[in-house]
Parts: C-alpha cells; structure tokens; sequence
C-alpha cells in the first residue's frame, strides 16, 4: 500500500534495499538511486520531447489548413522517429574559425537549461525532485544559463548572422526576465512561499480567478522568453537565415530545437503551476499520483497549446517595438500589479474568501483597464501629432 | 571524510581552477566563461553552507546579468583584438604573488583564533525556514533594515545616473 501514497520513496528504498544487498554502501546506494530516479526523469522528458515535435506540427498543420504528418505509421505518429534518426546520421559540421569547445558545449548547456527546471517540478503531491524554498528564483536562474547558452553558440559559430541572432534573443530574454520575475512575486504573495509545491498546496482557488492580469503578462513574458513568435526575431528567416544556431548541423542543431519544444512545454506546466493549481483537480489528485501526473500533464499541454496558438497566429514584432512593448509598458504594469497586489493582500488580511476573491480580482480589472487606458492616451496624442504634421505639410504645397 | 566535504575539495579546487583560468586565458570570451564557472562554483559553496537563497541569487545577480553584460561588452569588441598575445604577466608579478600569500596568511592565522573555525555548523531546527528569516530580517527595525534601504536608495541613484546619461536631450 505505501507505494500507492508515495511511489518515489517506496521505489527509494526497495531499490536501495537491493543495492545494499548486494553489498554496496548505504550513502553510495542512495546516491545511485537518487541519479537512477534523474536518469529515469531525464529520459520521460526526452521522449516527451519526441511526440512534442510531432504535436507541434500537427497543431500547426491544422492552424494552416494541412494535414501535417500522416505517411509514417497511424497518423504520422514514427515521423519523429525517422526525423531523429535523419538528424543522427547527418554530418556533423564544424564552421572554420569557429571555437570548438564553445561550439559543442552550447547546444548541452542548452538543453541541460531546460532539463534542470524540472528539478523543481512536482509531478504529484509527494512526487518532487527537490521542494526548494527558493523555487521561483530557481527557474529564473535556470532562464539564465539557457541566455548563455544561447550567447555561447552565436558566438562561436564565427558566423555573423548567428551572433546578431544571437544578440537579438539574449536582448529578448534579459529584458522579459524583468516582467516575468515581478509577475512571479504575485503567487508569492498569495501563497506566502517560494516554493513551488507549496504554491500548489495553496491554490484552494486556482491563483487565475485571483490575478487574471499576473497570469496573462506570465504568458507573454515566458513566450518571449522562449523566443517564440512573436517574439522570435532571433530566427528572422528572411534577414538572419535562422539565428543563433545557423551553424549547427545535426543532432546538435536537434538539441536546441527539442531544447525549444521541451522549454515551451514546460513553461506552459509553469503556467499551470502557478495559476491553474498544478496537479490538482477538484481533489482528484488525492486518489491515486497518476491522476496527478495527468491532470499536470493535461494542463502543461493546455498551456503548451496556447504558446503555439499565439505562435501561428501573430506576425513577427520589430526589435525597438518588442523592447519599447516590454520596458513602457509590460514592466511598468507588472511592477504596479506587484504593489497593489501586495496592498490588497495587506489590506484584505482578515477577509473571508470570497471578499478576497473578488476584491483581488476586482483590483487586476482596474489595473489592466488603467493601463490600457494610459496607452490609449498615449496612442491618441502620438496620432495626432503625426497627423497634425501632416496638415502643416499639406498648407505648405 | 564526510561526503559534503568531498564535495567541497572538488567544488574548491575546480572554482580555483577557473578562477586561475579568468586570469591566464588569452581569449576574453573564454576568460568571461571561466568567470562563470568561477561564479558557479561559488555559488554551489553557498549550497553547501545551506544558503540556498544566496546561491539562488548569485546565479540569477552574477551569470544571468553581470556575467552575459561583461560577455557582450567583449563581444562588442572586435574579436582580432580580443586575443592577447603580449606577455601574461609583467615584472612586478612576485610582488603581486608576496602580496596574495601574505593577505591569504593573514586571514588564516586570524581565523584561527576565531572559536567557530574548527567546529561544524549546528544543523538548522526543523521548521526553519531560512528564506523567511532572510526576508523578516532585512525588514525589521531591529535588523537591517537601514541597510537595506541605504543598498536600494544607492541603487536608484546609479539607475537615475545611468538615464540620465544615456537620455538624449533634444
């Protein structure tokens, strides 16, 4: 029965029994097991990250009018597959000029970036890798080392195409790092916690109904922080060929972009961590972990559809609006969703739920409605400069 | 020797190994590499005193801002310039190497009389929690509060220096 309330320990110690059986160390056996249950995670993720590739093209597909891939067994389903091993037997390329260690090392840190955040993930609730207390700060410190990964490779390819590549998307993710760390604040201060399973154990009311705004500017900002459209300047196909990672050939060139679709899923299971209330489910969770792996699973992927959704949907953005979008506006409106966010938790302190409820969510619409109307002024003063220019250009010919 | 000190021999020596590399390496991109793995190194020791949070924030502070700043700083350079091939050290380097033994010396046998030096840290009680303290102390009168505001009001000077040099008066 203890494997059913908690699977991870239960598997724990019947493996570290037999490790120690047959003679081993006890703080080497558990280490082992600790790396065998990395080893086991690391390996699900991979393969998840096979059918993302084949999910991400049939969404597409669909939201371009074609069927997608549909030759390879029932409905497309081994064309990941043969994609992999195409991408295995390719040549591997190195340019001239380029610095090779860098160069191999840039497409590991990449994937390795989006790997470690799971870490922190808790597929159910006595299923977490780690219960860091920190684990919001976590995530952004994983977000970094994917900028250097992605610095890393422009660089070194020697290619400068891929360095302006470069540059554009690490210009994209330090900036949108702002938005999302201030936006992260928000379930903290609900919660009372940085932790993530802790978050989730808080959402009796799933944190969307408390902070609509928080949970729409996380979105935007892990969309660009992806460097998805209409954030993805840094491919721009028509002026950079396709970025940083020009260069690459190959599977290495395969693990920035399974490194990109693992990423977009995984930001969409935060998305549903932190305002959809992870794996829980009316309770559902409680009765068996693997309900609470699916319902984590269902709603990663709910948010995984909406990334690709805005993806095919919207046009590129240029560099100075994508940078004049994040630091007038989005910045600005996270940092003062955070104060009065902050000011309502204070002041609503003692408040029975559904005041709390409607007070917070009360507060989001006015923010979100001041906001839109301060750039709506701003919108119309701008146009009617310009068009009053125009006149005075008009009376003079 | 316990575990967590085996990991710390390994941690030390690899963040004083790359921290030799920052000053040795002839390329600047690959000594700003070397100071990440410098800065990393340090921030796993943070892991193993059990600070998490400051280990956190050395990651997000030192490799995601100043680190990638300094990396695109040399980036920006022309790379043909960026390859030093001049001499590593000048003729003052065994004043330099007198200077580092003596300071380290200083400091070790200063440690020494501290009661603290030999002892292992006491484990946290349960229920601890570290971030909490961190928080309630930087905003309680009796804690460093002062501090803490002096540290942003500095901050928000240097961020109104650095616009207002950067703003373009038309």
């Amino acid at each position: 029965m203890s494997f059913w309330n908690d699977p991870l320990k239960a598997a724990a110690d019947w493996l570290t029994g037999v490790f120690v059986g047959w003679g081993m160390n006890e703080v080497a056996a558990h280490v082992l097991v600790v790396f065998l249950g990395v080893f086991v995670l690391i390996m699900i993720l991979m393969v998840i990250d096979i059918l993302l590739v084949w999910i991400e093209r049939k969404v597409v597909a669909r939201f371009q009018d074609r069927i997608g891939p549909n030759r390879l067994g029932p409905f497309g389903l081994i064309q990941p597959f043969a994609d992999i091993i195409k991408l295995l037997i390719k040549e591997d390329t190195t340019p001239d000029g380029a610095d090779k260690v860098v160069y191999n090392l840039a497409p590991m840190l990449s994937m390795m970036s989006v790997l470690i955040l799971w870490a922190v993930v808790p597929l159910a609730p006595v299923m977490t890798g780690v219960d860091l207390n920190t684990g919001l700060l976590f995530i952004i410190a994983a977000g970094s080392i994917g900028t250097l990964s992605i610095i890393m490779g422009g660089w070194s390819s020697n290619n400068k195409f891929s360095v302006i590549g470069a540059f554009r998307q690490v210009a994209v993710m330090i900036s949108f790092e702002v938005p999302m760390l201030a936006v992260m604040l928000i379930p903290t201060i609900f919660a009372g916690s940085m932790g993530v399973n802790a978050i989730i154990q808080s959402q009796d009311i799933w944190y969307v109904w408390l902070s609509p705004l928080a949970a729409v500017i996380f979105m935007i900002a892990a969309i660009a922080e992806l460097g998805r459209a209409p954030f993805d300047l840094s491919e721009g196909e028509s002026e950079l060929v396709s970025g940083f990672n020009i260069e690459y050939s190959g599977m290495k060139f395969g693990m920035f972009y399974a490194g990109e679709l693992l990423h977009a899923f995984t930001f969409g299971g935060f998305w549903g961590i932190l305002f959809f209330g992870g794996y829980r489910f009316f309770g559902l969770e409680n009765v068996s972990f693997i309900f609470a792996i699916l319902i984590l699973l269902v709603k990663a992927m709910i948010g995984y559809w909406i990334i690709m959704w805005v993806k095919y949907t919207m046009m590129r953005i240029r560099i100075d609006h994508m940078l004049a979008f994040n630091w007038k506006f989005l910045t600005p409106l996270a940092f003062a969703l955070v104060i009065v966010t902050a000011l309502m938790n204070a002041l609503m302190q003692g408040a029975p739920a559904w005041l709390y409820v409607a007070g917070m969510f009360l507060s989001n619409i006015v923010v979100a409605w001041a906001a839109l109307e301060i750039v709506r002024a701003a919108g119309r003063r701008e146009r009617e400069r310009v068009e009053g220019v125009k006149v005075v250009e008009a009376a003079h010919h | 020797m316990t575990t967590e000190q085996i990991i710390f021999l390994i941690v030390g020596a690899v963040t004083l190994l790359s921290a030799l590399m920052v000053v040795t390496a002839r390329d600047l991109v690959h000594a700003a590499l070397w100071l990440v793995a410098t800065l990393f190194g340090v921030a796993v020791v943070y892991t193993l005193l059990n600070a998490g949070f400051l280990a956190v924030v050395q990651v997000v502070v030192y490799i995601g801002a100043i680190a990638i700043l300094f990396i695109f700083a040399v980036m920006l350079t022309r790379r043909q310039t960026s390859k030093d091939t001049g001499p590593a050290v000048n003729k003052n380097w065994w004043l330099g190497a007198l200077l580092a033994a003596l300071t380290f010396a200083g400091l070790f046998s200063l440690l020494q009389g501290w009661s603290g030096f030999s002892k292992t840290a006491s484990a946290f009680p349960s229920g601890f929690d570290a971030v909490n303290e961190l928080g309630l102390a930087l905003v309680s009168p009796t804690g460093y509060v002062l501090p803490f505001e002096v540290a942003s009001v500095l901050l928000v000077a240097a961020l109104v220096g650095a616009v207002y040099l950067a703003f373009n008066k038309k």
